[in-house]
């Protein structure tokens, strides 16, 4: 049992990383237009955010 | 514009923004840029979103534009002195834009906070789940100790950063001597924490983290969505027209035209108003004729006529001709204003209302915390074992933790408030649709909320068609309401070519065809100088051919859409309805006679308010229905408030709920999505104390363990959020009829021949 422990804080990190993750796509306003973004993707140009 | 067109109509009266006041509205960013947000409501699909960041980041100035779908609204950042012309572009390629307030938009700090504190919760409480699995599936001592630790270790900083929230306010609440929903939820979290945590230390066999931190999860999933609901409609509502103004063109001393915010005008300046443009403070006309619409500020539907001397009030719309004021009030002393402070003191609905999560808290946590108590000095005097005693006292309140409580309320509320959302109303709160279930009175305002608020004319007496053919020709070549009014009528358009066209301001419109002289406009003015009939004084609006009358039109108050069916169904509802008007008693009687309906006319605002008062007094939960300045305060006094959209800024923000679409059929449909979003809150709320029922025996019996208390709140969550769920199959087995049915033929021009 314990030789398998490693795998305990591999599966900590790996929700932290997607804690992380999901707290950056907050600070990045990936949120704030979630219709948009989606018909964004059918359309060539400019995607870049406004600031 | 294939995908965008219908919607525009509500903002028909919108005022168009100047130049100066994009200025005034943008802030600054960083390195001279600018930013200006424009709500755009006839954004509806990718292709609008690239039309109009191309269209806008071409201008000179604008260094970028990013259209947002989810809220219709356009952010652009330009340099420069003034703005780049921002409305005619978007205007051209077929949107109507309008400012939209920074300020009031400023990134909503909470909705992040909430955010972050369940995606935290969410982690801990995933992880803390993986290792409780492997404890209750028999590890061994050690393994089950170590795998306490980590929980505790996950679960510590979870509670300080997602648990806040709850504790916050309980300790808010409890300062303040009161107790709400949060005070059992925080006592019961802390102390499981605590517990559990001794248990751990003392190498106990059961511990309760994944419970602690799960409970935190679920509740905090309800107070999102809560505040999501909340947040929508304030955008929604933001983003709408703002129809009083944001500053105005003062002529100086010395000649010079400045544009000066609100605030900022004195008693004394000298004020040039454009046509189509709404008074910003209290002031009397110094110079020019014009007509005044005073229908969002006294109710009348009738426009009244303004010369040198005429007093007018903040907020009345001038209509035909510019005129040239003297603010005689700042805008802290103007009507607006005293409007203002009537609402704060007729804020009498809701304050004394308590939702009915509050009203359970107070019941349910009294209840719960003796139990628990009992239950901890029964043990002790049944077994003389303290440690067995706490342990059971605090089961007893993880179990009976009001988890369930805490979504079944805000989950049936987001759910009604999308269904709402669906048919085009906006809900400012979950205590809104519970005092709305209850309403047993609707007061409706007559002007702008039961007749649809745009100049209607209609033909007095006889006319042949070329008469109407001629009135419409005119018509096309003026902006004046009721010309817009005649012109949109004339579907038997001909085409008439005049030798001369000329307005004149505050009249009508004068056109020469060969050696006639055709006048269209106040009857006094293009019938000439001849004894008349007193009807044909009357008249709003008259063709006149060399001073010689032709055809009559009279305004005409023209029902709203759905407005006759709003009001049957709300009578079938079990409703008493009224009309309740600042307009004059012949108009408004003969709205309500069409609609079968009482009525009191000549209501000023504080009458309105006293009439509320007295129905409420009665015992009657009313229902305010109302656009004007002048409902404001009465709608503050009602126990619930819808506006529609068309309403004044300062009735939008009293009412309760805004309802986007022109149809009056939305109201009895909220009333009854509000009915049944109570009848699931109280299953709600009685599938929590079935649940309790079943649970507390066993925790007080002392034989809940870990997995036991997860599984069982886990399942009542669920249950609880599943049910409200319902209410969409509820509300949508309705028949919906359909709005366009209009119940009597308008009578206009065609209906004539």
């Amino acid at each position: 049992m314990i030789d398998f422990f490693f795998l305990v804080p591999i599966a900590i990190g790996l929700g932290l990383a997607g804690l992380a993750s999901f707290m950056w796509t907050l600070r990045n306003d990936q949120y704030d237009d979630l219709e948009g973004a989606a018909e964004r993707i059918l359309f060539h140009g400019n995607d870049s955010p406004a600031l | 514009m294939s995908c965008c067109a219908p919607g525009a109509e509500l903002y028909l009266d919108q005022v168009r923004a100047a130049q100066d006041e994009i200025a005034l509205a943008s802030r600054p960013v960083h390195d001279g840029l600018r930013q200006t947000d424009l709500s755009v409501p006839d954004i509806r699909c990718g292709a609008c979103l690239h039309q109009i960041e191309g269209t806008l980041g071409k201008l000179d100035g604008v260094a970028s534009a990013r259209a947002n779908l989810s809220a219709k609204r356009v952010t652009v950042l330009w340099r420069g002195d003034t703005p780049p012309p921002l409305m005619p572009a978007l205007q051209a390629i077929g949107y109507r834009a309008h400012l939209h307030d920074i300020a009031a938009d400023s990134k909503d700090p909470v909705m992040g906070e909430l955010l972050r504190a369940l995606a935290v919760a969410g982690f801990a409480s995933s992880n803390i789940m993986l290792l409780s699995v492997s404890v209750w599936a028999g590890a061994e001592a050690a393994t089950r100790d170590l795998f306490h630790w980590i929980s505790a270790l996950i679960a510590l900083p979870t509670l300080v950063y997602s648990g806040r929230v709850f504790f916050l306010s309980a300790w808010q609440s409890l300062r303040h001597g009161r107790t709400n929903m949060d005070v059992p939820i925080s006592i019961g979290v802390l102390l499981t924490f605590g517990m559990s945590l001794y248990e751990t230390i003392h190498h106990g066999p059961y511990a309760y983290f994944d419970a602690a931190v799960s409970l935190l999860f679920f509740l905090l999933i309800g107070r999102t969505l809560d505040h999501v609901m909340r947040e929508r409609a304030r955008q929604a509502v933001g983003g709408l027209a703002r129809l009083s103004p944001r500053g105005a063109l003062v002529l100086q001393r010395d000649g010079t035209r400045t544009y000066l915010p609100v605030d900022e005008i004195e008693p004394g300046m000298t004020i040039l108003l454009a046509a189509g443009e709404r008074v910003p403070v209290d002031a009397r006309v110094a110079k020019g004729d014009s007509e005044i619409d005073h229908s969002l500020v006294s109710g009348e539907s009738m426009p009244r006529s303004a010369s040198e001397g005429t007093e007018l009030q903040a907020g009345v719309l001038n209509l035909t001709g510019p005129l040239t004021i003297f603010a005689t009030a700042t805008a802290k002393q103007s009507f607006l204003a005293e409007m203002m402070r009537m609402m704060e003191a007729a804020e009498g609905g809701r304050s004394a209302y308590r939702q009915i999560a509050d009203r359970a808290a107070r019941l349910y946590a009294p209840l719960v915390h003796s139990l628990a108590l009992l239950t901890f000095a029964g043990w002790i005097i049944a077994s003389d074992d303290v440690h067995f005693a706490i342990t059971t006292a605090i089961a007893v309140l993880i179990v009976t933790c009001p988890c369930a409580l805490g979504l079944a309320v805000p989950m049936v509320h987001v759910v009604a408030a999308r269904r709402l959302f669906e048919k085009g109303i906006m809900i400012k709160d979950g205590g809104a649709l519970e005092r709305l279930a209850d309403v047993n009175t609707v007061v409706f305002d007559k002007t702008g909320t039961l007749t649809s608020g745009r100049p209607q004319l209609s033909v007095k007496g006889n006319a042949d068609a070329d008469a109407l053919a001629l009135a419409t020709a005119m018509a096309i070549h003026s902006r004046h309401p009721y010309s817009q009014a005649l012109a949109g009528i004339g579907h038997n358009r001909r085409q008439i070519i005049f030798d001369a066209v000329s307005e004149h301001a505050g009249n009508g419109i004068e056109a020469r065809l060969g050696n006639d002289v055709y006048r269209l406009g106040r009857s006094d003015w293009a019938i000439a100088g001849r004894p008349r009939p007193e009807a044909e004084r009357k008249a709003t609006v008259a063709l006149a051919i060399n001073g010689q009358g032709l055809v009559r039109f009279d305004l005409d108050d023209q029902l709203r859409v759905g407005a006759a069916a709003a009001v049957a169904e709300l009578k079938d509802l079990g409703a008493f309805v009224e009309i309740l008007s600042g307009d004059s008693d012949a108009r408004v009687e003969k709205i309500a006679r069409q609609l079968g309906l009482t009525w009191v006319a000549d209501a000023r605002p504080a009458d309105k308010v006293g009439h509320v008062e007295a129905f409420r007094r009665a015992g009657n939960k009313v229902l305010m229905v109302g656009d004007g300045l002048n409902d404001a305060p009465a709608l503050r006094a009602a126990d619930v408030s819808m506006a529609p959209a068309s309403a004044s800024d300062i009735g939008r923000n009293a009412a309760d709920l805004v309802f986007l679409r022109e149809s009056l059929e939305v109201i009895p449909q909220a009333i009854a999505i509000s009915r049944a979003a109570g009848a699931l809150v109280r299953q709600n709320f009685a599938l929590a104390v079935i649940y309790n029922i079943v649970a507390i025996p066993l925790a007080v019996l002392g034989s809940v363990n870990p997995l036991l208390a997860a599984v069982a709140m886990s399942l009542s969550s669920i249950t609880v959020v599943v049910n409200a769920l319902r209410l969409d199959g509820r509300t949508s087995t309705q028949p919906t009829k359909p709005a366009a049915a209009r119940d009597r033929a308008p009578i206009l021009l065609g209906a004539l021949k």
